[in-house]
């Protein structure tokens, strides 16, 4: 087993990013995304959306851009070669959109095994809010890693 | 859909299924640059070949976001109050997706109705690669 238990319990500094409307515009155009409610400012609007809207998974992609992520993988001993991502969930609390400041605070909620340690498992979740501390989502996210 | 079509909604509608293009390399390096998922195992076929894989595969987060525009073309996103998935089988290069989802109950809580939603998306064999619930605000 390679996974670090002692980091169960750990909770990163929090971070704090802009949304930003061209990398939603990016993101919509990655997943194939044609309503025009999330890459057109006015059809946002029409929609009654303050900006364009966060889509249902981006928060993941947010929550990559953490300025601890390398440090957390070493600390947790995550190889890559030998990652794959098991689950991954979002709980709404409200929606965000382009021109929110959104941050994150990351705690490892659980590790463990299965298969007599073939699979090791690591459950991070994390609490988003936005600029004005209400509370946005709760993503759940379990990697799994492959020993031997 | 208007708040009178989210009141009829019952166990058994299906939500309007979609499918994907054939997954390519060319999906998966938009994916990476997008998503700031920059694990090069889904772009570098030399690195996955290390790893033990014969090929570069899918993000699953990328068949999570097409998944969710199943939700997402069928209420307004503000109805989704919780949304995972299981990924169960890795989606391939080459593969054409088919994303869908069913209604299969109707609850209350939080002073809310809300309906809680199976999805899956799976390949032109019909193997699942994404085992997913969702629940969605009906009032």
């Amino acid at each position: 087993m390679s996974l670090n238990r002692a980091m169960v319990g750990h909770v990163s500094a929090a971070f704090s990013l802009p949304v930003e409307a061209s990398r939603l515009r990016l993101f919509a155009k990655a997943i194939g995304e044609t309503d025009p409610v999330y890459t057109d400012e006015a059809a946002a609007h029409a929609a009654g959306h303050p900006g364009l809207p966060v889509p249902p998974t981006y928060l993941f992609c947010l929550e990559s851009e953490s300025p601890h992520a390398n440090q957390l993988r070493e600390q947790l001993g995550i190889d890559y070669q030998r990652l794959l991502h098991g689950e991954q969930r979002f709980k709404y609390h409200r929606m965000c959109f382009a021109g929110d400041t959104l941050s994150f605070r990351q705690r490892i909620a659980d590790i463990y095994d299965k298969k007599g340690g073939a699979l090791e498992f690591a459950v991070r979740e994390t609490e988003v809010h936005n600029q004005r501390g209400e509370p946005v989502a709760t993503l759940i996210n379990t990697l799994v890693q492959r020993n031997g | 859909m208007d708040e009178a079509q989210l009141r009829q909604i019952g166990v058994g509608d299906s939500l309007p299924a979609f499918n994907t293009e054939p997954v390519s390399r060319w999906n998966l390096a938009l994916y990476m640059g997008a998503s700031n998922d920059h694990n090069p195992i889904h772009v570098d076929i030399d690195f996955a070949r290390q790893a033990g894989m014969p090929d570069v595969f899918a993000h699953g987060m990328l068949s999570m976001a097409w998944l969710g525009r199943v939700l997402t073309r069928w209420v307004p996103q503000s109805c989704i109050r919780e949304y995972g998935v299981r990924f169960t089988a890795i989606t391939q290069v080459g593969e054409r997706i088919t994303c869908n989802g069913e209604v299969v109950e109707i609850f209350e809580a939080e002073g809310e109705r809300r309906a809680r939603i199976q999805l899956q998306t799976r390949n032109e064999h019909g193997q699942i690669k994404l085992s997913g619930d969702a629940v969605i605000a009906l009032t």
